[in-house]
Parts: C-alpha cells; structure tokens; sequence
C-alpha cells in the first residue's frame, strides 16, 4: 500500500506539495506514482528561475518503465531544484516524499493550493484507479 | 485473472509485482528491477519461465522432419542433449518463433521406455550410422509463450507428413537460474546428480532423474535452465533461494537479454519480416544447399537481392532513454526504428536494437520525445560475462 502523508497536498497527476513555513512549497511525485513508475533512471528538472503554470509540464521522469511529464501543481517560480537526484534517480523510489523531492517553488498565489486534493480525497482516488 | 505457473504462490510470499504476459500473471519485479538486474551480473539470479512452452517430438523421421520444419540445421546436432538455436519460418521467410532445439534421444535409446522418463546417460557422440539413417528419435523444444497456440498448429500441422507425433508438456516447471554464481548454485541442489551437470558445455543439457538440467539462458551469463515436474517446482525454487539465489522478474529479463544481445520475439522480429532483417542470419544453416526448409526460396532470393533492413544496437550517450518505436533518423531522414530500447544498468546508459536501412553507417540520430539525440550504432552484444563489450565514450 502506497503512503499518502496527511501534511501534503496532492493533484490528480499524482504530484505532491509541502507548504513550507516561508510560504514556499516542496514538490515531488507521490509513493504511488513511483511505484508504478519502477526504478527511476532520469530525472530531467527545470532550471532555477524558470517560470511554471499549473497543470503545465515542469520535468520529466524517466523509469525502466516509461518516460512521464511531471506537471507544476501551481503557478509560479523555480526557486531551487533537487540536484542529488542527478546522481541518484533512485531517491525518488526510496524516499519520495523526503529526499526524492524534486523542486522548490515560489507560488504566485497560495489560493491556489486550495485547488489540490488532501490526502484523503488522494487515497481515494489511488484506490479507485486499483479497480 | 491470467493463467499461473506453479510458483505463482511462491512469487506473491516474495513480494512480486504482477504482470499480464501473454495471458500469464508473471512477476515483473520483486522490488527493484535494477537490483535484480545487478544480481545476475555479479552472483545469481533464479527466474520462473514455467510459462514457456515445452514441446517433444518423436517418431523414425522427426530429424528429417526438423530439417524441414527449421531454418538451422538440426543435423548439427550429433551429440546427444546437444542445443541449437534457431528460427521456424513462415513460406515468405518471416519468423513464426525462435525457439530452442534439443537433442534427447537417438535411435535404440528411445526403445528403451523405460529410460525415456527416467534418464539417459551422460551425453555420448551418436554413430554417424544413426545419423544417416533416419529412424526413431526424440527432440526437445522450448518456444516462446505468447506464440504457444500458433507454433503448435503449425508444428502439428507440418508434423502429420512425416508421422511426427507432437507432446505439449504442460505438465513441467521451468525455472532459469543464471549468473556467475549460478552453477554452482544448482549443482549443490541436485545430490548425485550434481557432478554430470557440472560436467556439461555450454549448450547442452543432460536428464538428472526427474531434471532436466540445460546449460542454457538468456541473459549473457553462464547458468542453466532447469525443466522439473510442476509439483517440486516451489521446493527447488525455495531451497535456490535459501542458498542465495535472488528471485528475478521480467522487467530484469527483458534488461539483461537486451543487453546481452538477445532477440526478443514480437518485438525485434515476426512474421513480417525475416532473420536475415532481424539480426539473426547467423541462425540460417545455408549449407547443405540441397536442405529443403519452410522459407528457403524466399531467405535465398532476398539474400541475393541484399536485405534493404538491418538490425543494429543502439548507444545513447547522453541523458535519456531509448525506447520501442522510437524513430531513427540518419541524415536527416526517417531510417527506421527501435524495436527494443531500454535503459542499460550494467552501462548506466540507454541501449537498444534498431530496425535501420542497410546501409546506415556508425552514427544516427533517435527522435527522442521531439528530440533529436544523437546515438552510436554498435554491433551487439553489449555486455558479455558481466563485462561491457562496448567502447566507452
């Protein structure tokens, strides 16, 4: 059973976001989304500084599997980007929502979380795909 | 729900993913492709291929029936538990199956029932008489499992002319145990018989009481396949892994046979197209001229034409993976495409086959989701024994 974090927000796309205590968030793919994915051998992140819109395509992961966009969940900037995960795809696998974390971003607006599904409205929707 | 082999149990208790392949629930993975992928490389790796299809054929004329059936020549086969591989072609050339064909039984040892299910003796050359005149014989064939249905009508079909009767052992387990500890593995676990195993070449297989033990595989390393009665399949399999042998799924199969240059059927050939296009003229027993085989005619004429495709390897070296059906594109122009392309972990880098034009030269360009990555074509295998075979860049 995938682990779905009370604290986070998730979108249908199978992203996760921490709202960090600056008004920041920390964006990742989910535990889900990694277990059907299998082992990560790329992780293509945006440069720092680049602009990204919800719902749009900000990296892209690539597994033994299948490559996979990985769409913004909200608007606004890169601030940072995980780059231990250059070296280390595999983070993503071991500890998605902890050191596989994938970027930083500075929101345009925190209205926007709202938009998001929490972890249960999430769960519900990984076992409704299950069948 | 697909149809299970008798470790089906035994792979859930492992924490396997489950897979449809070809109508079959198979493991896909224990955990980790990449690790499992690793294991066989550096130690030992045990894999369920209880789904592939075990078919015996016997009668006075089965080696001339083979010789007609196949595009190797059977006839290769002059020591008994020898394997050969080979392609059953279609009357246009194209590939049914590839499959693999062993030499059980030569004329007076099949008279013996009774040794026909228990076991024959060590491997022994067969008087070139035997060969000669062609009387009862028994072979082994393992085809692939998704062409199960298709291969035995064509086989049975072809069969009645020479009185070939044709058995399904449906009622075998087959479990593939390979890397470079892996021998050693299995022999530990085979008693009495371990010492005749360890005495086998590369390519060939021996009865070890109820076993059939094959020095066989598809991974580029050294180990065997292992055909034994579907009851004791789960114990063989347990005590393999209690003397270390990790459980590999397909995902690490399909990685590792790429990687040792191994075609896979349905993806880098079919009946659309011919060995010859598909990497596999080595396979093509040309000589004696005089063999007649299903397909020959059209193998020979597209031969003396020169077949326009080629199957080539693949190298990316930068970030990226190469994927099936990816386009190739040389010189600006479409050239061909992948036909299995996949992530290399003993590389750390893409790899693939390419169905290309035949006159595509050292380098190319592969349409990477709308990127145009520039690729290396290489002649497979590109890893052998553990080692890389390809230059590193």
């Amino acid at each position: 059973m995938s682990k779905t974090p009370a604290n986070l927000k998730y979108t249908k796309s199978h992203e996760w976001v921490e709202l960090l205590s600056d008004g920041t968030l920390r964006v990742g793919i989910t535990d889900h989304a990694q277990d059907l994915l299998g082992d990560m051998v790329f992780v293509e992140l945006p440069e720092p500084g680049r602009s990204v819109t919800a719902g749009q395509e900000c990296a892209v992961v690539e597994s033994v599997k299948a490559a996979s966009d990985v769409y913004s969940p909200v608007s606004g900037e890169v601030i940072a980007v995980n780059k231990a995960l250059a070296g280390s795809p595999d983070l993503v696998n071991k500890d998605a929502y902890g050191a596989g974390w994938m970027m930083h971003i500075k929101p345009s607006s925190l209205a926007e979380l709202d938009n998001l599904l929490d972890a249960n409205a999430y769960a519900e929707l990984v076992a409704a795909e299950a069948h | 729900m697909g149809k299970r082999t008798p470790l089906y149990e035994a792979h859930l208790s492992m924490g396997a993913k489950i897979v449809d392949f070809g109508g079959w629930d198979m493991p896909l993975h224990y955990g980790s492709q990449i690790e499992e992928h690793h294991s066989v490389r550096r130690a030992a790796g045990m894999f369920d291929v209880s789904h592939m299809t075990i078919v015996d054929l016997e009668g006075e004329r089965v080696r001339e029936f083979l010789r007609y059936l196949l595009a190797n020549n059977v006839d290769k086969l002059t020591v008994l538990g020898k394997a050969l591989y080979t392609c059953m072609l279609n009357e246009r050339g194209g590939v049914i199956d590839d499959l693999i064909v062993y030499f059980m039984a030569a004329p007076g040892i099949l008279d013996r029932r009774s040794g026909r299910d228990s076991t024959f003796s060590i491997p022994g050359v067969v008087p070139p008489a035997a060969l000669a005149h062609p009387c009862a014989s028994w072979f082994r064939l393992v085809v692939n499992a998704a062409t199960r249905d298709k291969d035995l009508a064509w086989i049975k079909r072809c069969a009645d002319a020479f009185g070939v009767t044709v058995k399904e052992h449906d009622d075998l387990a087959m479990i593939a145990v390979q890397g470079p500890a892996a021998r050693d593995a299995v022999h530990g676990l085979l008693g009495d018989a371990g010492p005749q195993a360890a005495a086998l070449g590369p390519f060939h297989a021996v009865m070890a009481g109820e076993l059939f033990v094959a020095r066989t595989g598809y991974t580029g390393e050294d180990g065997y396949e292992v055909m034994l009665p579907a009851a004791q399949a789960a114990d063989f399999w347990q005590r393999l892994h209690q003397a270390g042998v990790k459980p590999i799924g397909l995902g690490a199969r399909d990685t590792l046979r790429l990687e040792a240059g191994m075609n896979l059927y349905g993806a880098d050939m079919d009946e659309g197209t011919t060995p010859l296009e598909s990497g596999l003229g080595w396979t093509v027993a040309w000589e004696p001229a005089g063999r007649d085989f299903i397909g020959r005619a059209a193998l020979e004429a597209q031969r003396s034409e020169g077949a326009k495709f080629k199957l080539v390897g693949l190298v990316l070296d930068d970030k990226g993976v190469l994927r099936n059906h990816q386009k190739v594109i040389i010189n600006g122009r479409e050239a061909g495409e992948i036909t299995s392309g996949s992530f290399s972990p003993t590389l750390g880098k893409a790899i693939a086959f390419a169905r290309v034009s035949a006159e595509a030269g050292e380098h190319a360009e592969v349409d990477v989701r709308g990127k145009l990555l520039a690729v290396r074509i290489v002649k497979p295998p590109f890893v052998r024994h553990g080692a890389s075979c390809i230059e590193q860049k």
